[in-house]
């Protein structure tokens, strides 16, 4: 049986579709100012691309911040349980699960069936999450898609104190005055978010394997930092971006 | 499940419009206090009332008023008066829509009537010293503070001699302040009423460990006010008694607070005034009944410590091992002892940054809960009175994800 995930982030709105236990395909398309639309589009373009027709697909479970202005999902599911499921279907020994997306960041403990235990979420701060990192980027005028390479070319790592991300932004204005070398302060940069989410996720006791999902986890820089802050290697594979779609689409298998 | 009118009116409680026409009727009272000859005396939410109401004098509760202003959506703005004035934005909300309405004489009730003395307990927190000496600048009015001191554990000799001396200390200043004697006789009725409404009370809350329950933590929030305002007085018998009938029958026609309760959950910290509605449908959408509550059994549970016969004397330690006053242990032995009289599936904590006393150690709390209960614990950042600081989608999600491990884990 073939079921979708529609997972609408607040920057990226994701698709999956899977069958039997086989992800089928995935997409990723920006948001926009119109969830609903973004989560109809999306879907449309993996149904083109798969050369599917809708009628195809049994079930569609929608999650993420736009979950319920999805409307022609049958259910919507927020992204937690989703990322659990999605985790557990791409390694069921996966114990852990940090996500970091664009407005929030969480972190999860599942049991041996993918089940969540518990979890936590950022508060109302940008701060440890993808928007945080685009601050940063513009205020370095770099690609975020290079602040993973660059930090990695870092010696020492430039020391963000503050937590805030306006405040935080004037402390790598001031770094990019004082003459820091850009690798530095963006290596800086991913040890304060991996600081950030590891003193939040040790709130719920993080259990072993670990996997990183969510946008956020393409950036090698901040999955480097992370492993050192936790002391254990992350597991991130090529589906971190749309593992909440994944498991939307997995949970939607199992809908009555 | 959508409800008819016919069954949203069976759940509704009659006894609501008698409470608002008693608040109403007190209001009134306490803002035509000066024009009747009386005294008003402003007060801490925790502090010990019965000696005014022995000197006749109207006890007025700023934090009761607080919670108005935040159920009337008016927090952020006064709030923002407050921090015009040069308050800080992270201390309590109540203090500041309190501060930030006396000088405008803002609020649904266009202000609280001008006090004659105030009397802080700092039982429940510190801020409220700070607060009650910039009122008594504010108005020119004698202040008394009722120092209590933190109770860990026990509570000792020395402890309970220092706090009895105050309450010698504390009627001195109100036969000063009122210039009459304190009438002994008059206190030990007094003392009888308020440990009689305190056990009613008690009783209210009780009943929500019936499957399903009458009553919600939102109903309970909003019955509080009278448990609050006037303890002591034979109105808050009469009125629970009449409550507590209401409740039995309902339980005898099987009417559910929560038209499907399937799942019951237990409140911390105190209530997020402007979303009680929003909170409660939330809740109610995922059958889930919030049956119970720390914060209005703060009004009740140090009754045990109150002797009848000798209420004045234990007077002395009934209001210093209150809620907000004991260790992290002791409170969360009244949580583990609430998870399992009311049967709950899992907790709730409001970390509230209004009030620091109530929402530090709440990790703690929920990590001791977690590991002796097995229930899992949800945390919502808010702040009780000033609503820019609550965050839709953002708590909306967070129950939406704790309710489905709920139904996953009962499943
Ligand atoms: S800090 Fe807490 S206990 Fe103190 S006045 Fe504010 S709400 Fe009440």
């Amino acid at each position: 049986m073939k079921t979708a995930g529609i997972d609408i982030g607040s920057i990226t709105a994701k698709a999956a579709i899977v069958e039997d236990g086989r992800i089928l395909g995935t997409k990723v398309a920006f948001t926009g100012y119109n969830a609903s639309l973004a989560g109809r589009s999306v879907y449309e373009r993996l149904l083109d691309e798969l050369g599917m027709d809708a009628s195809s697909v049994m079930k569609i479970i929608s999650t993420g911040y736009g979950r319920n202005s999805v409307d022609f999902a049958d259910k919507s599911m927020t992204e937690i349980i989703c990322h659990g499921a999605g985790a557990h279907f791409i390694n069921p020994e996966v114990r852990s699960i940090i996500d970091i997306g664009g407005q929030d960041s969480k972190a999860l403990v599942v049991d041996k069936d993918g089940k969540v235990k518990d979890f936590v979420m950022n508060d109302k701060c940008a701060a440890g999450t993808g928007r945080f990192l685009e601050v940063m980027a513009r205020a370095l005028e770099v690609n975020l898609d290079d602040f993973g390479a660059l930090s990695l070319r870092s010696e020492s790592p430039s020391k963000i104190s503050s937590i805030c991300t306006v405040f935080a932004e004037s402390e790598v204005i001031s770094l990019i005055s004082k003459g820091e070398v850009r690798e530095n302060i963006i290596a800086g940069i991913h040890d304060s978010v991996a600081s950030r989410v590891f003193a939040m996720a040790q709130r719920i006791g993080l259990s072993q394997p670990i996997m990183m999902t969510g946008g956020v986890a393409k950036n090698i820089g901040v999955v480097k930092a992370l492993e050192k802050k936790i002391g254990s290697p992350v597991e991130v594979n090529d589906y971190a971006q749309v593992n909440g779609a994944i498991g939307a689409a997995v949970l939607a298998g199992k809908m009555g | 499940m959508i409800q008819t009118d016919e069954e949203k009116k069976k759940r509704k409680f009659k006894s609501a419009g008698k409470m608002r026409d008693i608040m109403f009727q007190y209001y009134i009272d306490a803002k035509s206090a000066e024009s009747n000859g009386k005294k008003v005396a402003w007060i801490t939410s925790g502090g010990p009332v019965e000696p005014l109401i022995v000197m006749d004098v109207i006890p007025v509760y700023p934090e009761n008023h607080g919670a108005m202003i935040g159920a009337s959506h008016m927090g952020g703005d006064l709030c923002e008066k407050a921090e015009a004035m040069g308050y800080s934005g992270d201390l309590c909300s109540y203090a500041r829509a309190d501060i930030g309405c006396a000088p405008v004489n803002g609020g649904p009730i266009s202000g609280l009537p001008r006090p004659d003395m105030l009397i802080c307990c700092n039982n429940i927190c510190g801020t409220v010293l700070k607060w009650y000496e910039v009122q008594a600048r504010y108005f020119n009015v004698p202040l008394f503070i009722f120092d209590t001191p933190f109770c860990h554990t026990g509570f000792g000799d020395e402890a309970r001699k220092y706090v009895r001396r105050q309450m010698e200390e504390y009627i001195s200043f109100l036969e000063h302040a009122c210039g009459k004697r304190f009438d002994f006789d008059k206190s030990m009725e007094v003392g009888r009423l308020s440990l009689a409404g305190q056990r009613l009370w008690q009783e209210v809350l009780d009943a929500a460990a019936q499957k399903p329950s009458p009553i919600t933590a939102f109903d309970a929030f909003f019955f509080l006010a009278l448990i609050v305002t006037l303890r002591g007085t034979q109105t808050v018998v009469d009125f629970y008694t009449e409550l507590l009938e209401e409740m039995k029958e309902k339980v005898d026609l099987g009417v559910s607070a929560v038209p499907q309760e399937r799942y019951r959950l237990l409140w911390d910290n105190l209530p997020v005034w402007y979303r009680l509605k929003w909170l409660s449908d939330k809740f109610a959408s995922h059958d889930a009944c919030l049956v119970a509550d720390t914060y209005t059994t703060a009004w009740c549970g140090s009754m045990k410590y109150i002797d009848e016969n000798n209420f004045i004397d234990s007077m002395a330690e009934a209001y210093t091992r209150i809620y907000l006053n004991i260790g992290i242990d002791e409170m969360a032995k009244t949580v583990f002892e609430m998870i399992d009289k009311y049967n709950v599936d899992g907790l709730v904590m409001h970390s509230n940054r209004s009030c620091k006393p109530y929402s530090l150690g709440q990790y703690d709390i929920q990590r001791m809960v977690q590991e002796k209960k097995g229930i899992p614990c949800m945390m919502i950042e808010s702040h009780m009175v000033d609503e820019r600081s609550f965050s839709e989608s953002q708590i909306a999600t967070r129950i939406d994800a704790f309710m489905e491990i709920i139904k996953q884990r009962k499943s």
